[in-house]
């Protein structure tokens, strides 16, 4: 209510024409919101104890949310006009323009050392310490579909297929062979990378909808063969007594020849929590230095040149059919050691836990993170993974606030957090080339 | 045609449907030569590009090529990539297609990938950063900044190939062309919209690359002044079919060229007759 009172005198500082428009426009959005509000929030109805209909009144509530609406209009139209048009060229001095670069280019070392350093500084808090390791698995998640949708631009809907295979042979392996953890962390991600290649054939020739349709059947399948093909998989029950990881053969457990008497100090679960920390972090840092270096070779460059333009391609003699299998491999790779990764720290893993939720979910860190862009994605995961976590306090309304910020992070950055593409190869110096070159790929 | 091809197309059709884009073309390209093939709009020009560069499959027909050293291929049994990986046939295309988002050295860094494939040990060994890929990636490095000398881009080599002006888009187009160090090159329009400057530009880079690589060249062109500079042989298409091949001097003069054009173009039968004077 405070917001209508102050706005309308605000408003009047403005231009003549523009303050009218506002108000007009205003008071529309109040009219509308009347005409929806009046049944939905005006007149409340029951059933009674007989089952007659009962209603009562509540236009004080109602005459809130008018006002709020009024208000809002307002507000919005005010910073619109502060913000001025949505593609104006902002002027910024050279100065700031070099703090914010410098500031740039340290956010990555920056981010670096402080993921180092998080089992340092929450060592007792062990909320913080399990989220860190959700964040860094999104954040492999991401790296990982990053070659696929980012760099050769195939849209895959059903990237947590390879997630479920990867989880699912390392639980099967360990707990029908006795495998440990450091051997079957390879083996799931070559089956990964095999399932992706299998994945591959059938969509090579599908572009943009098609090709997305296709694998949103694929993860779709693969989670139910999971649930059906119960003597192998447990069904809906899950694999459970999943091994955990050893530090070269020796368990992080209370026990005499766990890690802890071996080194003669207490034991502490919290050990374990860091040791899982450290195995995550490396896998996400092999994932990015796996694709930085990938982007700099000529497999890489393909990758790119494809989701550029597929014709040039051919015209330049590049295989796109062995082009586009490798970045599915390559990407399901990532996704199935995330998933070995996954199922070690779980213990227990059931087909629940590989629905198109987290598909969408890692496709949208990439899409947010800007395609392509490895910082952007590390970005993207920590703002998805943290801010959910952030909101958990709003209890219902979490959703609706996380998706309200997903929309404004989107108008306000089309092209995701970064939002340029950064040369793999100079001859005088790196220059970002600006998102509006770059393609989306299609297919 | 006497001497040495290194193209021949043979009883070339192509149908789509009903309609005959192309009905029983022969003709030669000869090597180290500059071949132009010209024609009214319509006349079938692109679709035989496109038979010869394995975009489309003739119907039937063939398409022979010979390399310097006698090996024959058979164009018309290969299909994409494989035209331009094995047979050593690059093009460009009547619409630019760069990658706008790459830089142009990336440009023809991508143009490379096949024989960078090779020296990275098919990417394990570029992963491990083996010395020998890094010589391989210098090389190809001075391939390219060679091209952009040429094409006068060096001081842009690092500016997205999508923001240079559209007349630098075209030589870059070319350049990467021969960056994948082409048998025959194969080019759609060279000379569309560019004004007179760039077209005599193009004209000494297309003769410079006879000259210097030895690549024959085969070109679609509209513009007559660079078709009758710079071609050693024209062969004129209408309908699908040719209806007169020569040297441009004797192309100049022939009535049936006269008027295919005058019947499909005036504008363009003017200008073929005003080119040569």
């Amino acid at each position: 209510m405070g917001r209508s009172v102050s706005a309308p005198p605000a408003a009047q500082t403005s231009r003549a024409p523009g303050a009218a428009f506002i108000l007009k426009k205003a008071l529309i959005s109040a009219f509308v919101a009347l005409v929806l509000f009046s049944l939905m929030i005006g007149v409340r109805t029951e059933a009674g104890p007989q089952g007659q209909l009962v209603y009562w009144t509540r236009f004080d509530d109602l005459a809130v949310m008018v006002a709020a609406v009024f208000g809002g209009s307002i507000l919005v139209e005010l910073l619109r006009r502060w913000w001025g048009p949505v593609d104006a060229v902002r002027v910024v001095p050279p100065s700031v323009q070099s703090a914010l670069s410098l500031a740039g280019r340290l956010v990555a070392p920056a981010l670096l050392v402080f993921t180092f350093l998080v089992p340092v500084l929450f060592y007792n808090e062990r909320y913080i310490l399990d989220l860190a390791i959700l964040v860094l698995t999104y954040v492999m998640l991401g790296w990982g579909l990053n070659v696929v949708v980012g760099l050769a631009g195939l849209l895959d809907l059903g990237y947590v297929a390879f997630y479920a295979v990867g989880a699912y042979s390392y639980a099967l392996l360990a707990t029908n062979f006795g495998l440990s953890f450091w051997i079957c962390l390879p083996l799931a991600g070559i089956l990964a990378a095999f399932w992706g290649v299998l994945l591959g054939f059938p969509v090579l020739r599908l572009r943009g909808d098609y090709l997305a349709i296709v694998t949103l059947a694929f993860g779709e399948i693969i989670r139910l063969v999971l649930i059906n093909w119960q003597t192998l998989t447990g069904g809906p029950n899950g694999v459970t007594g999943i091994p955990r990881p050893t530090l070269f053969g020796i368990p992080l457990t209370p026990a005499d020849d766990g890690l802890a008497a071996l080194l003669g100090i207490e034991f502490s679960p919290t050990h374990r929590i860091v040791f899982l920390f450290y195995i995550i972090l490396a896998l996400a840092l092999l994932t990015n230095w796996v694709t930085i270096r990938l982007r700099r070779l000529p497999l890489g460059r393909a990758w790119e040149a494809l989701r550029e333009d597929e014709v040039a391609c051919r015209a330049l003699g590049i295989n796109t059919t062995t082009t586009k299998l490798t970045a599915f491999a390559t990407g399901a790779l990532f996704g199935g050691l995330a998933g070995a990764f996954f199922a070690t720290r779980q213990g227990f893993i059931s087909p629940e836990s590989f629905t198109f939720h987290e598909s969408a979910l890692v496709l949208a860190i990439v899409v947010l993170g800007g395609m392509g862009s490895q910082l952007g994605v590390a970005l993207a995961a920590l703002t998805m993974i943290g801010g959910f976590e952030l909101f958990r306090g709003l209890d219902q309304y979490r959703m609706l606030v996380f998706g309200m910020a997903m929309v404004l992070l989107m108008i306000w950055r089309p092209r995701g957090l970064v939002g340029h593409r950064a040369p793999t190869v100079f001859l005088k110096h790196s220059q970002a080339i600006s998102s509006d070159l770059v393609k989306e790929g299609h297919g | 045609m006497s001497g040495d091809p290194i193209l021949c197309v043979d009883r070339l059709s192509m149908r789509f449907g009903g309609i005959v884009a192309v009905n029983d073309l022969s003709f030669d390209a000869e090597r180290r030569k500059i071949t132009a093939l010209i024609g009214p709009n319509g006349a079938g020009k692109t679709t035989v590009f496109n038979c010869i560069t394995g975009f489309y499959k003739p119907t039937s027909g063939a398409i022979g090529l010979t390399h310097d050293d006698g090996r024959a291929i058979r164009l018309e049994r290969l299909n994409d990539f494989r035209i331009a990986k094995l047979a050593k046939v690059a093009r460009t295309f009547q619409n630019i297609r760069l990658f706008p988002g790459m830089t142009a050295l990336e440009n023809l860094m991508v143009a490379q990938h096949n024989a960078l494939m090779r020296a990275s040990g098919l990417t394990f060994l570029g992963l491990i950063g083996a010395p020998s890929w890094h010589h391989a990636e210098q090389a190809a490095i001075d391939l390219a900044r060679i091209w952009l000398d040429r094409i006068g881009l060096l001081d842009r080599a690092d500016d997205a190939a999508g923001n240079l002006p559209y007349g630098d888009q075209r030589r870059l187009e070319i350049a990467r062309a021969m960056c994948t160090q082409p048998a025959l090159l194969c080019l759609d329009e060279p000379a569309a919209g560019l004004n007179a400057r760039e077209s005599a530009a193009l004209s000494e880079l297309l003769l410079s690359i006879r000259a210097d690589q030895g690549t024959s060249i085969l070109l679609i062109e509209h513009d007559m002044s660079v078709v009758m500079q710079i071609s050693d042989h024209v062969v004129v298409m209408d309908h699908g079919i040719k209806i007169a091949e020569g040297t441009p001097r004797q192309i100049r003069d022939d009535p049936k060229v006269i008027a295919a054009y005058l019947g499909a173009d005036e504008e363009e039968a003017i200008a073929v007759m005003e080119s040569g004077t």
